[in-house]
């Protein structure tokens, strides 16, 4: 049987300072994140001691990999939502608790935005002259990108290479359900002439089928080997090729439709006769062709298009729903909605695509920039589509484009801000973030599988939390609402 | 304008059969339609100003 599909998502936010000149991008990300932090929550420093992001999953290291750096110096915190608020590389970072359904992660991913503008309005009152503005997007439009990954928990046993060949498919065509639209092209030797208009923010980056490097090289399947939890039973499959998107129904599907696909790999239930022959090749057709005519080669050298991919990956889906139930998805229900939007959404692109804009980002930007063109009779070279483009993903209500899009909610305003300070009441992000909430004081560092206490006693204690469903309200909210002291909550977990 | 991105706009027959099967997204998309002109006086108000420099500045470099 497939595990529970806990899953997260991190997403790296792109960050200028108006009115100020060549403001570097680390200080302004740091400003942003130490502002929130002094508002919001006591500062407890991120724990270093699990981060390897050099182990390969295949069970190598690559001779020419280069591992990301884990930059220990930077802005860095744990939320009492569960979530981790940092700076990575030269961007402000919010990774999402564990979440134990899709729903819930559509949730912290929202809040994650509310985050942002509260860390905003915090950074720009200490700054008097500029101001520090972030946008969720994943490109500079001049060829540098920043990701929005997803995570999922796997069982460990899963051949790698068999999850590899099999997923793929999907990644490459996902794109059409998911993907969140961007003016021109990045890729080397493609002019924005030749697309002017394309579905994915992130398919001009990729370059290898699979492999261990995010920052160059980029990989459909990232290999990183770094499971934050029992790694003789899990694994963590951090997926770097999706947009960060600003429809809830986007997120909703990529998570959604991800989770149920890789439930079935776990059961060998989805088959190897969809693997694709170039599928970094395909990932790019697919993203150039809005008509949505490009093709998709298999293995066996059969063709077809992406949106015929994502209808049989969905007929498959649906035979494994009625042979295995989707559970695994946390509950039966979301994954029956996962599969009715996803038929909702291919029959709409299959038809006038324009019926589907409240659910589909690029289909959602598209109608937006197409309209505006025809109004003051542009052309999609003009300076202000990609000005459009980029105020799509602002995050800023009195500036943000999709705010304006008419894009559906699945989620509630009272549920996002709730989700801004308490932890998701099903993960082990439960027990980190009470904890942070009760016993700040005590708490020397947090990570995502321990807490470090230091009680006066003569040396720390470490809390382990391996499992990712334990640590629960059911588990342990009675101990920390009858615990006055993190002694005392030590003493009765038995730490 | 390029063929390319005349193509992208979807023929007028496919419309009709969308909506004959799913109602539900063709009703919803009526009324986006109708929406789209408020929502094209909105955006002329929020769109930034001095579009050319705006994009020249935004440069996002050392992302993963």
């Amino acid at each position: 049987m497939a595990l529970p599909k806990v899953v997260g998502i991190e997403t790296e936010y792109g960050i200028v300072v108006r009115g100020v000149a060549d403001a570097n991008p680390i200080t302004s990300s740091s400003l942003l994140v130490n502002a929130y932090l002094g508002q919001y929550t006591d500062k407890i420093a991120w724990d270093f001691e699990d981060e390897t992001p050099g182990i390969d999953a295949r069970g190598y290291r690559a001779f020419d990999a280069m591992p990301p750096e884990v930059e220990s110096h930077l802005a860095n915190a744990v939320l009492t939502n569960g979530a981790r608020f940092y700076v990575d590389h030269a961007h402000p970072e919010i990774s999402t608790p564990e979440c134990r359904d899709v729903l819930e992660a559509v949730v912290f991913d929202r809040a994650g935005e509310e985050i942002m503008r509260r860390a905003m309005a915090a950074a720009n009152a200490a700054l008097p002259n500029g101001e520090v503005v972030v946008y969720k997007n994943n490109s500079d439009g001049k060829g540098n990108s920043y990701g929005c990954h997803e995570n999922y928990l796997l069982a460990r046993e899963l051949p790698f290479g068999r999850l590899v060949s099999q997923i793929t498919p999907h990644f490459v065509t996902r794109q059409l359900i998911c993907g969140a639209g961007k003016v021109g092209c990045e890729s080397p030797g493609v002019s924005a002439k030749q697309v002017p208009y394309q579905l994915s923010q992130r398919a001009d980056f990729f370059e290898e089928e699979v492999g261990l490097e995010t920052t160059v090289k980029r990989p459909i399947v990232n290999t990183r080997d770094e499971p934050h939890c029992d790694s003789q039973k899990y694994r963590r499959l951090h997926v770097i090729v999706g947009d960060a998107n600003m429809a809830e129904v986007s997120t909703f599907l990529k998570l959604g439709t991800t989770s149920i696909l890789l439930a079935m790999i776990e059961d060998d239930e989805l088959g190897d006769d969809l693997s694709l022959h170039d599928p970094v090749c395909d990932i790019r057709a697919v993203s150039f062709d809005p008509t949505l005519r490009a093709l998709v080669t298999l293995k066996d050298r059969r063709k077809m298009t992406g949106l015929d991919m994502q209808w049989e990956l969905l007929r498959r889906a649906r035979v494994y729903q009625e042979t295995h139930g989707l559970e695994c998805l946390g509950d039966e229900g979301i994954g029956k909605l996962v599969l009715e939007r996803w038929q909702e959404a291919l029959t709409g692109l299959e038809g006038d695509r324009f019926t589907v804009s409240h659910m589909i980002d690029w289909v959602a930007k598209e109608r937006v920039l197409q309209a505006f063109q025809e109004r003051h009779d542009i052309g999609w070279n003009d300076a202000k589509m990609r000005v459009l483009d980029l105020q799509y993903h602002d995050v800023r209500p009195e500036r943000s484009v999709s705010a304006r899009a008419g894009l559906e909610r699945l989620t509630a305003d009272e549920d996002v801000d709730r989700a801004v300070h308490f932890p998701p009441l099903t993960t082990r992000a439960y027990f980190r973030g009470r904890c942070l909430d009760k016993f700040a004081d005590d708490i020397v560092t947090a990570n995502w599988d321990s807490l470090v206490f230091d009680t006066g006693h003569n040396s720390l204690r470490r809390v382990p939390m391996m499992e990712p469903l334990r640590g629960t309200e059911a588990h342990v909210g009675r101990l920390i609402d009858e615990s006055d002291t993190a002694n005392e909550l030590l003493r009765k977990l038995g730490a | 304008m390029t063929e390319r991105t005349q193509k992208q706009k979807p023929a007028p027959e496919k419309t009709a059969e969308a909506e004959e099967v799913a109602p539900a997204a063709g009703k919803q998309g009526e009324k986006i339609k109708a929406d789209l002109d408020d929502l094209l006086d909105e955006i002329d108000s929020v769109l930034e100003d001095n579009a050319e420099e705006f994009v020249k500045s935004y440069v996002q470099k050392g992302g993963q």
